[in-house]
């Protein structure tokens, strides 16, 4: 067993950036968001992601500006940590050591040096008990502290961290849990407490969901679970207190969120609307529909011209307020569970999977960068809970990528499913796939298996289904509708025994079927759809198959629910090997022969990677998570690693990424891949951080022309002379300044120093020029017509400095100065 | 933001007819104008010379109508008895016709009076052509002869009697001036040479010959009679090439288009069917009567077909032009300059461009789905225009509310005169298969939701009554059908080789191969 430490499983791309609420940058430039255990930096203009604040080592579970210093921001971790950021330069200020889990911060204006955080309070997680407690940060220049100076506000905290809210700049704080609402006076010291009604007589859910307090004004909105909107006033006194509802949303009100003015109040649920009240106008209301998945968080910059929006699709939304989408920060959409297989497209080598509802995502895994959405369903969503919706369930590409083959598949409650086989072309015009086919009634039943033929003339489809066939389907003339050859029709249609099919796959040069009839594994011949032998290994049924490629083609693998990964070999027709492991998924390498088995066993899953044709594993990785993998994938590499390591090697041309069942990809990742990324990691430089204004616009030219010149000039002509230069000024500067001359004296060599001195040839006709032209100054008996003149010269020697005059010309430019210039003189006096 | 997602109508594909070349082009003919003669058309000629005039032989009368009149600009009506068989010679100047009492008039185009008479005929003549030198004319009589005369001298030149019956079918040869070919109720096709004096070939066709045509080419003989067409080749020596039978009546007429040279047939049971090259069906024009005889203008321009009510039905072929004239003078709303008004303005390079935003447009039930007002946008879908001429939009509509879990909503709380409406669409569309199961989902949901309120209308219980009938009657017949599939079922099993198991037939049943299994 060869067990190296230098292949580690590595989390990558594609963290919730939907955890926390956005926070935009007091100058609505840069948007951050928690990721994983990162906080990201993104810009609001162009979406792009700038950097990431790199530090914690657990998820990051709050940030918020930092209120004395609207340019550092403090983060909070699960793993007890508060960090203090430069988040425009990405640099780590300080650290403050809690010590306990933290789920939640909170910073006020008026409460500066204190910290507010939302701590477990009970030990074991099962119980789940939230404390609010402030910290007092302790001042010190060290890196880290260690901040152990709390005191609890409060413990009636629900663990919803958008049911705490501070109001009127930190006088009070409200938090809600369940019926009750909570409001702390800081300077009374008095917590009173208002409570609802579980529910009332139609039946309401009055819950409270989150809440929102108004920035200058006493007024408390709560979010409630049967969608109303509630606004309370008059807190201040227990007893007289009011409250006025409103109701819109049909669902839960995930968030609500007061502009910075307090001119509006913003609501979203799982409507996906943004709905803004007037406040004070309490019917007026303005709507943003159709933002995408669910809206979670609502956050607004401190201008208030920009909005932000965290949709459960993993999307961020920033809008401005005049109500427009001006931009979609999207991260890896994760649903409840992939669906679709992980796949590669081969033309843009995205991943792609199920994204968000009744699309599939292309997703760049180099780039970690959310490619495009491909809209397979093509219809409204409607978003509401428990609705029973047209989801992607299948999809395959074909070898080239031309093809792409989806099912879509609704009612998995009731009886009677729906499903529908699209395909897809690729459309090099529009680089993006179009619709096809449309085939309605594929089979009786689902779907359960689907793929491409490898081979690169003909594109075939075979479908596998539970209505106990398997359907094959080409691209060409139907008999029946006379259409053009584009369109795709059933071709063959084949079944064994009436045994429900469990898998196909078709072999390396596809001159091969197989498809798995429960136990049962039969081998067809697509050209003749002959059905050239059974293939049997009792007991068990058959759940993954796949053929080997390259020099082990001959190989046919399988797996079974009775724990057995048989190899049959194909010329023989005879088992050559089989043992005992529960593989969860076979996932062979497109690019070599080798095949990766998961296999989960004892609650951890262990990596195999070996090769159909030898009996020892390549590679074995024992606890590579401690879920179950279902989903894997080998990428190709866009340049092959070339280590030459036996354990490493089959990571060399392409690499394996898989999804655990708590939706975490992780992939393996060797040492060597990981010293290049750190070294071009580091040549990431952040973009400028000068706002593009008129005035930057007009200085910025400016300057880079500037820098332009001297970057030509320097190399030329100023060089030898600054060097000159700084010999005088040496001079000037080291000598001891009771031995130094008069300033008079001095001042006389230290302009000349500066100025430009050419050598050789041409020195001389300048020499003749400087002396003529002192001539001429001595002619001229007007002061402004020698200024004049004097100007004229400066200019004239600017522009001699480089070309080289000929001797013609020289002759012609002495003419001209010594024409007398006297009558402009005049021109000029009578000018003002 | 992404914009509503209209509703998506699903077009199934058509079966049956497919759009070819060959269709546009026979489609593209006007409607036929109707001329009515006095008696069955037994003949229609037309004059091989530019303005293409034709002359049509009906009942006692012989008329020539140029191309675009409806009123005939010659008339030739000097028969005592039903005239038949009137044929241009090769310049368009003369005119030949047989009658019933067995007369042969030769007429010249300009005049009214006969120039020759041929007699010898004892018995009516159905049939007469010039021969294409044009001195000579060839007739084919019910006294079983067939009779060359001289046009100059008005004599008969020879007398062949060979056919056995009634001679009804004449075609001489437009490039052999001793050729012509004749068709007999004798069932046989011979052809004769005036040079031998007799017969050179003899086709059996199997039925009494009505036409007989020839090919420009003249290496393809065609002949009709019965149901049946039959194509001969002449170059192989009488070989049958094709046998043809789309019709169900007799043929009657055969003629060629001069474009492609494509077979039509016309016949008694009302049709005319159209041919490509590889003498398949490409096109058919129904007639109102039993056709008696077609013949089609040079280019195509037109295409006259004879029935036995006497009307003369007439095809013109659209052009390009007629179509442009015709939108120009119906176009009276705003000029193209309206439309491209500011649209093909080209932004210089300081220009700001500010965008307009592109304006979503919605069918109104979507508008109606858009704002969730479920009910209406049923309404809208069972609007009469729409469930009558697109049954497949309302259904689009019904299966959008279905998906969104408000059908049961938008089907509640209607009354008599709209659950009407639905209830008339269901009777319609129910056993459609490509409706059937949307449908039948909001039949189950209509009766649930008034279950307890039906009897109160008379008209609404009668419509279930008859949804029960309907579905019952459908059940029987799916159960039927599943009968005689199971019966094919065995039939083919016991007709497979024993220890061969058949796989189910794919969808082009011929290529439904027979698998192996172990």
């Amino acid at each position: 067993m060869v067990e190296t430490s230098d292949i580690r499983v590595v989390r990558c791309g594609g963290s919730k950036v939907n955890l926390t609420p956005p926070i935009i940058s007091s100058d609505s430039r840069f948007v951050l968001c928690t990721s994983g255990d990162l906080v990201k930096v993104y810009s609001t203009r162009t979406e792009e992601w700038l950097h990431s604040l790199q530090g914690h080592t657990n998820q990051v579970t709050g940030i918020t500006l930092n209120p004395a210093n609207h340019l550092q921001v403090y983060s909070c971790s699960v793993d007890g940590t508060v960090k203090l950021w430069d988040f425009i330069d990405g640099i780590l200020i300080k650290t403050f050591v809690i010590g306990c889990p933290l789920f939640a911060i909170y910073v006020s204006e008026k409460h500066t040096g204190v910290l507010f955080l939302h701590v477990s309070m009970a030990t074991d997680s099962k119980n789940e008990c939230f404390q609010l407690v402030s910290v007092h940060l302790p001042k010190s220049a060290e890196q880290e502290v260690e901040a152990k100076e709390m005191s609890a506000v409060s413990s009636h905290i629900s663990k919803n961290p958008s049911c705490t809210a501070f109001g009127r700049g930190g006088e009070y704080i409200a938090f809600a849990r369940h019926l009750q609402l909570n409001v702390y006076f800081f300077r009374k010291q008095k917590t009173y407490s208002f409570s609802l009604k579980a529910t009332d007589k139609k039946g309401a859910k009055n819950a409270f969901t989150c809440i929102a307090c108004h920035p200058t004004d006493d007024c408390i909105a709560t979010g409630h679970e049967d969608g109303k909107i509630r606004l309370w006033r008059n807190f201040i006194h227990k007893k007289e207190y009011t409250y006025s509802t409103q109701h819109w949303h049909h669902n839960a009100v995930n968030t609500l969120c007061f502009t910075p003015e307090g001119t509006h109040l913003l609501s979203g649920g799982i409507e996906s609307v943004l709905v803004q009240w007037q406040y004070g106008a309490d019917n007026r209301k303005e709507f943003l529909p159709r933002l995408g998945g669910s809206i979670l968080h609502i956050s607004a910059s401190s201008d208030g011209q920009l909005f932000c929006t965290s949709h459960s699709d993993n999307k961020i939304t920033v809008i401005e307020s005049s109500f427009k989408v001006c931009g979609v920060i999207q991260g890896l959409v994760k649903g409840d569970a992939v669906l679709t297989d992980l796949m590669i497209d081969p033309r843009s080598k995205a991943l792609v999977l199920n994204g968000k509802p009744g699309h599939l995502q292309f997703y760049s895994l180099l780039r970690d960068k959310h490619l495009y959405n491909l809209d397979i369903v093509q219809q409204e969503y409607i978003y509401e809970a428990g609705l029973d919706q047209f989801e992607v369930v299948k999809a395959a590409f074909d070898i080239k990528g031309s093809w792409l083959a989806t099912v879509e598949e609704r009612g998995k409650k009731s009886s009677d499913l729906e499903f529908f086989l699209k395909l897809w072309a690729f459309d090099e015009r529009t680089q993006s796939f179009v619709l096809n086919t449309t085939i309605t009634a594929a089979h009786t039943d689902r779907i359960i298996s689907m793929c491409f033929s490898s081979s690169e003339e003909t594109t075939m489809l075979v479908t596998a289904a539970e209505d106990s066939q398997f359907k094959a389907w080409c691209q060409g003339a139907d008999a029946d509708t006379q259409q053009d050859q584009n369109f795709w029709s059933c071709d063959f249609v084949g079944s064994y025994h009436k045994l429900n099919p469990t898998n196909c796959s078709f072999s390396a040069d596809s001159s091969l079927l197989a498809v798995s009839f429960q136990e049962v594994i039969t081998i067809w011949s697509p050209d003749t759809w002959e059905m050239l032998t059974t293939l049997c290994q009792p007991p068990g049924v058959i759940r993954d198959l796949c053929f080997g490629r390259l020099s082990c083609s001959k190989y046919l693998l399988g797996t079974t629910t009775k724990n057995l990964l048989c190899c049959w070999n194909l010329l023989t027709c005879e088992l050559e090997w089989s043992t005992s492991v529960d593989v969860s998924k076979l996932q062979p390498d497109p690019f070599s022969e080798n095949v990766a088995a998961f296999s989960y066993q004892s609650k951890h899953t262990d990596l195999f990677v070996f090769k159909p044709s030898e009996p020892r594993p390549l590679f074995t990785n024992k606890n590579v998570c401690s879920e179950k993998v279902h989903r894997a994938v080998f990428v190709p590499r866009e340049e092959p690693l070339n280590s030459c390591d036996e354990s490493t090697q089959w990571l060399n041309r392409s690499q394996l990424y898989f999804l655990t069942q708590n939706m975490d990809l992780l992939t393996f990742s060797t040492a060597t891949e990981e010293d290049r990324m750190l070294s071009s990691s580091k040549q990431l430089v952040i973009d400028d951080s000068v706002a593009v204004t008129p005035f930057y616009l007009l200085l910025g030219k400016h300057r880079q022309q500037q820098q332009k010149l001297n970057t030509q000039s320097h190399p030329v002509s100023d060089k030898p002379q600054q060097t000159q230069g700084s010999v005088t000024i040496k001079e000037l500067l080291h000598t001891p300044a009771h031995v130094l001359p008069a300033a008079s004296v001095l001042c006389s060599m230290f302009v000349n120093s500066f100025l430009i001195s050419n050598t050789g040839v041409q020195q001389d006709p300048l020499r003749e020029e400087m002396d003529s032209e002192k001539e001429e100054e001595d002619s001229e008996e007007e002061m402004e017509a020698c200024d004049s003149q004097q100007e004229l010269r400066a200019q004239g020697s600017v522009d001699e400095v480089t070309p080289k005059l000929s001797k013609a010309q020289e002759r012609e430019l002495k003419r001209v100065r010594k024409t007398d210039f006297s009558w402009m003189a005049g021109l000029i006096d009578s000018k003002p | 933001m992404a914009s509503f997602k209209p509703t998506k109508v699903q077009f199934l594909p058509k079966l049956g007819e497919k759009v070819t070349e060959d269709t546009l082009y026979w489609k593209n003919y006007k409607s036929p104008v109707q001329i009515k003669e006095f008696g069955a058309v037994t003949k229609i000629d037309f004059s091989p010379l530019a303005p293409h005039n034709y002359a049509v032989t009906a009942s006692t009368r012989i008329h020539v109508y140029g191309l675009h009149s409806q009123e005939p600009i010659r008339s030739f009506t000097r028969f005592r008895d039903t005239a038949y068989g009137g044929s241009f010679r090769g310049d368009g100047k003369l005119l030949v016709a047989g009658s019933e009492e067995g007369l042969i008039r030769l007429f010249d185009i300009c005049g009214r009076v006969a120039l020759r008479q041929f007699t010898g005929h004892s018995k009516a003549v159905h049939v007469t052509s010039f021969l294409s030198d044009g001195f000579r004319v060839v007739s084919g009589s019910d006294d079983l002869t067939c009779r060359v005369w001289d046009v100059p001298s008005a004599v008969e030149l020879s007398s062949i009697t060979e056919h056995t019956d009634y001679i009804r079918a004449l075609a001489p040869s437009k490039l052999n001036p001793d050729l012509f070919v004749t068709g007999s109720y004798d069932h046989t096709v011979k052809v004769f040479d005036m040079r031998s004096g007799s017969s050179v070939m003899t086709m059996q066709h199997g039925h009494p010959v009505e036409c007989v045509l020839l090919y420009p080419s003249e290496a393809l003989l065609v002949s009709t009679g019965g149901r049946y067409v039959k194509i001969w080749d002449l170059l192989k020596g009488g070989q049958e090439l094709v046998s043809l039978k789309n019709h169900h009546k007799t043929v009657t007429c055969a003629c060629l288009s001069s474009v492609g040279n494509k077979l039509l047939t016309g016949s008694l049971d009302r049709h005319v069917k159209v041919y490509n090259s590889s003498y398949k069906v490409v096109h058919n024009f129904d007639c109102d009567a039993s056709i008696l005889s077609m013949a089609v203008a040079p280019d195509d321009e037109v295409v006259a077909v004879g029935m036995t009510n006497g009307v003369l039905s007439v095809r013109h072929r659209k052009h390009k032009k007629d179509k442009e004239t015709l939108t120009s003078r119906r176009r009276r709303g705003p000029s193209y300059r309206v439309f491209v008004k500011g649209k093909n303005f080209v932004p210089r390079q300081d220009d700001f461009l500010v965008s307009k935003p592109v304006k979503q447009y919605l069918r109104k039930y979507d508008k109606q789905l858009k704002s969730f007002e479920v009910s209406k946008a049923l309404d809208t879908a069972l609007q009469m225009w729409t469930r009558t001429s697109k049954p497949e939009v309302t259904v689009a509509v019904i299966i959008e509310l279905n998906r969104r879990g408000t059908l049961k909503n938008a089907l509640a709380g209607r009354n008599e005169e709209s659950l009407t409406k639905i209830l008339n669409f269901l009777l319609k569309h129910i056993f459609d298969p490509r409706f059937s199961r949307p449908l039948l989902t909001v039949g189950d949901i209509v009766l649930d939701l008034y279950r307890q309120v039906l009897h109160q209308s008379p008209v609404v219980e009668r419509q279930l009554q008859r949804l029960m009938e309907v579905l019952g009657r459908e059940a029987e017949l799916q159960q039927e059908l599943l009968q005689v599939l199971g019966i094919l079922d065995t039939l083919f099993a016991s007709l497979t080789p024993r220890k061969e198991v058949a796989a189910l037939a794919a969808l082009p049943v011929d290529q439904g191969p027979q698998l192996q299994a172990a």
